[in-house]
C-alpha cells in the first residue's frame, strides 16, 4: 500500500496496552507534510505513548504507523534518521556544556564533523544560547534547558519533528520565543507534531489536532472549527451550592440561544456573542431571583473542548502513568 | 512502493564503523560527567585507599601465621586491585540508572544511533575510569611496602586481566541499571551482591582457612581465580591455568550479560 505522498504521518488503528490499562484504543490520524498537528488532552490521556510508538521508543500491541512511508516498527531504523524528539523531559545532559550536549547529538545522528559544528552553533545562537554556550547544563535556568533540548532535536534537520509538551514549564516570553521557532521551521516545510493540554497553544499553533480522551480520539478537527462548535468565549456563573446552580440551569435553559452545561456549583454557557449572552442570563436570573455568587467571562479551555465533546471536564486519567522506567510502563 | 516527500534526509555517515564511533562518542560524553564530577571522583577512590590501609595493616599480624613465607601486604594488592575494579563496576549500574531517570536514554533511543553503543560506551568509559583507579593503586600499593617479585611484563599482564574482569563486571552492572532505573536502587542493589562476591573469596586470606561449605563457593568463583591469577603473576608460580579459568569466566559473563543488557535496552528503549 503506497503512502499518501502528502501525508507525512500515518496512524492507522493504533493500539497499546500496559497491563490492564489501555494507553491507545485504535487510534488513528493523518498528518499532512508541512503542517503542525496537534494532540491535546489531558495527562495520561495517551498523548506520550502515541508520540513514544512514532518515534520507536514503544511498539504498538495493534495497527500501524509510518513515518514519510517508513513503518515505525519494520523500518524503525530508517524513521531515526528522519525524526526528531523533544520528551516531556529536558533531556539534555547537565555535566556537558550547552554546545557539548548538541555536538553529542550531532554525532550520535550521523553527521558529518563540519555540518555538527555549523548546526551547534547556529542553534545556540537561534535559541539565545549562544552567551551560555560554554557552561555546564547543570547552570541553566528551566527555560533555557527547555529551548537547549528543543535545539536538540533539530541538530540533524529532520523533516518531522515530535515535541512533547514543548511549552510545559517554560515563561510566557520563552514560550512566545518556541512559539516562533515552530511557525519558522513549518515555513521551511519541516511537519511538526506536539502534545499539549493547552488549547490556546494548539489554537495558535496547529493546522489540525485531534483530541485524546482515555486512548481514544474524540475529535479530530482544525483548532478553528473546535473554536467555532465552542464559540469564542465561555461565560461561566458560579452560584452558591448544587441546588442553587440546578435551579439556574433550569431557567437559563428555557431562554432561546442560551446552552446551559452545569459542572457541580458552575454554569457554562459558549457563544460568539459574550456579552448578549451575560445580559440575557443575568435578566433571566434575577428576575428567577437567584443570586450567582461569581461570573466571568473568558477564552475556552481545554475543559471546555471536553465539555462540549464527552460531557465531562478533562481530568488527570493516570498520573501515575507519566512516570517512566525503562523496566516498565509508560504513557 | 513509499512515496516519500523529497525532504527524507539520506542515512549520513553510517557504515560499519558506526556502532564504534557511536560507542566512542557516549564514551567520550561519560568521561567528560566523570572528569566533572571531581568530589565523586575523588570520593570513590578514598574508598578502595581506606580498605588498603585497614586490611594491610589490620589483618597482617593474624596473615603471617597462616602465610609463611610472603609478606601478607603482597598477597593483599592482587585482591586489592581485584577488589577496586568490582566494585568500580558499581558506577556503570548508577550511570546507566541515572541516565535511564533523567531520560537520556530516550533520546538516544530516538537517535539512528547503534543499540548496543549506549551501553558499550558506558562499559569502556568505567574501564577507562579502572584503569585510573588501579594506576593510582599501584602508587598507594608502594608507598605501604608492595613489591612486585616477578618482573614488570607479568605484573602488567595481571593488570590488564583485573582490568578485563572490571569491564566483563560491568556488563552485570549495566543489565542491574538498566534493570532498576533510578541510581539509588541501583546503589542498593549492587553491593549484596558485590560483598560476598569479594569477600568470600582468596582476594583477602587463603580460601583454604574457610569452612569447607564456603570453599565450594570461594574457591571457584571468579574473583578467586583473578586473585589467584594475578598473584601468581605478581610472586611468580605457575599461572596459565588461573589466567584461563578467569578469562574464560568472563567470556562467560560478556557471553550472557551483553546480549542480555541490549535486549533490555531495546526491549524498553
Amino acid at each position: 500500500m503506497a503512502a499518501d505522498a502528502t501525508n507525512a504521518i500515518v496512524v492507522e488503528r493504533l493500539t497499546k496496552r500496559f497491563g490492564s490499562l489501555t494507553a491507545l484504543d485504535q487510534v488513528s490520524f493523518e498528518v499532512r507534510a508541512g503542517t503542525v498537528f496537534g494532540l491535546l488532552g489531558p495527562n495520561g490521556a495517551g498523548k506520550t505513548t502515541a508520540i513514544r510508538i512514532l518515534t520507536t521508543l514503544l511498539r504498538p500491541d495493534g495497527g500501524r504507523a509510518s513515518v514519510l512511508g517508513l513503518d515505525v516498527v519494520k523500518d524503525a531504523a530508517a524513521v531515526r534518521y528522519q525524526i526528531g524528539l523533544a520528551g516531556q523531559y529536558a533531556t539534555v545532559d547537565e555535566h556537558l556544556t550547552g554546545r557539548e550536549n548538541l555536538r553529542l547529538i550531532g554525532r550520535l545522528a550521523q553527521l558529518r564533523r563540519p555540518e555538527i559544528r555549523a548546526q551547534a552553533d547556529a542553534l545556540l545562537t537561534r535559541f539565545g544560547l549562544a552567551d551560555a554556550a560554554t557552561r555546564p547544563v547543570r547552570t541553566y535556568s528551566g527555560g533555557m534547558r527547555r529551548r537547549l533540548d528543543v535545539a536538540a532535536a533539530l541538530v540533524a534537520r529532520p523533516p518531522v519533528l515530535f515535541l512533547d509538551e514543548p511549552t510545559t514549564g517554560l515563561d510566557l516570553l520563552s514560550r512566545n520565543e518556541l512559539w516562533a521557532v515552530i511557525r519558522e521551521l513549518v515555513a521551511d516545510g519541516t511537519t511538526v507534531v506536539l502534545t499539549t493540554q493547552y488549547l490556546e497553544e494548539a489554537d495558535r499553533l496547529t493546522d489540525r489536532l485531534a483530541v485524546i480522551d482515555g486512548g481514544k480520539v474524540i475529535a479530530d478537527d482544525t483548532a478553528a472549527s473546535l473554536k467555532a462548535r465552542l464559540g469564542s468565549s465561555v461565560v461561566e456563573i458560579e452560584m452558591a451550592d448544587e441546588h442553587a446552580s440546578a435551579s439556574a440551569a433550569a431557567v437559563l435553559a428555557q431562554r432561546p440561544g442560551l446552552r446551559p452545561e452545569r459542572d457541580g456549583n458552575r454554569i457554562r454557557m459558549t457563544s460568539s456573542d459574550s456579552s448578549a449572552v451575560l445580559i440575557d442570563a443575568l435578566h433571566t436570573l434575577d428576575f428567577s431571583q437567584l443570586q450567582p455568587t461569581a461570573v466571568q467571562v473568558r477564552e475556552p479551555s481545554l475543559d471546555d473542548v471536553f465539555m462540549l465533546l464527552t460531557g465531562h471536564r478533562a481530568e488527570d486519567a493516570e498520573p501515575a502513568a507519566q512516570h517512566r522506567t525503562v523496566s516498565g510502563v509508560a504513557a | 512502493m513509499t512515496a516519500a516527500p523529497a525532504a527524507l534526509r539520506r542515512p549520513g555517515t553510517h557504515n560499519l564503523l558506526s556502532p564504534a564511533r557511536d560507542a566512542l562518542a557516549v564514551a567520550g560524553r561519560n568521561l567528560n560527567v566523570i572528569r566533572r564530577s571531581p568530589r565523586l571522583l575523588a570520593f570513590s577512590t578514598i574508598q578502595p585507599l581506606v580498605f588498603l590501609v585497614l586490611f594491610r595493616y589490620v589483618f597482617a599480624g593474624v596473615a603471617a601465621k597462616t602465610l609463611p613465607g610472603i609478606p601478607y601486604v603482597d598477597y593483599l594488592m592482587p585482591g586489592i586491585f581485584v577488589q577496586v575494579t568490582v566494585f568500580g563496576a558499581m558506577n556503570t549500574a548508577i550511570g546507566l540508572a541515572s541516565d535511564v531517570q533523567s531520560g537520556l536514554l530516550e533520546r538516544f533511543g530516538s537517535l539512528p544511533m547503534s543499540r548496543v553503543a549506549v551501553l558499550a560506551g558506558r562499559t569502556i568509559a568505567d574501564l577507562a575510569r579502572n584503569v585510573f583507579v588501579v594506576a593510582l593503586m599501584v602508587g598507594l600499593g608502594y608507598a605501604v611496602g608492595f613489591r612486585i617479585h616477578n618482573g614488570a611484563s607479568p605484573f602488567l599482564a595481571g593488570l590488564a586481566l583485573v582490568l578485563a574482569f572490571g569491564l566483563a563486571m560491568s556488563w552485570v552492572y549495566a543489565v542491574v541499571g538498566l534493570a532498576v532505573g533510578d541510581p539509588e536502587t541501583a546503589q542498593a542493589a549492587g553491593f549484596p551482591v558485590l560483598a560476598p562476591l569479594v569477600f568470600a573469596s582468596g582476594a583477602f586470606i587463603p580460601v583454604s582457612t574457610m569452612p569447607g561449605w564456603l570453599q565450594v563457593f570461594a574457591a571457584h568463583q571468579p574473583v578467586s581465580y583473578t586473585a589467584s591469577a594475578m598473584r601468581a603473576l605478581v610472586l611468580g608460580g605457575p599461572t596459565s591455568t588461573y589466567v584461563w579459568q578467569s578469562l574464560a569466566w568472563y567470556a562467560g559473563i560478556i557471553v550472557v550479560f551483553a546480549p542480555l543488557g541490549t535486549w533490555l535496552y531495546r526491549r524498553n528503549v
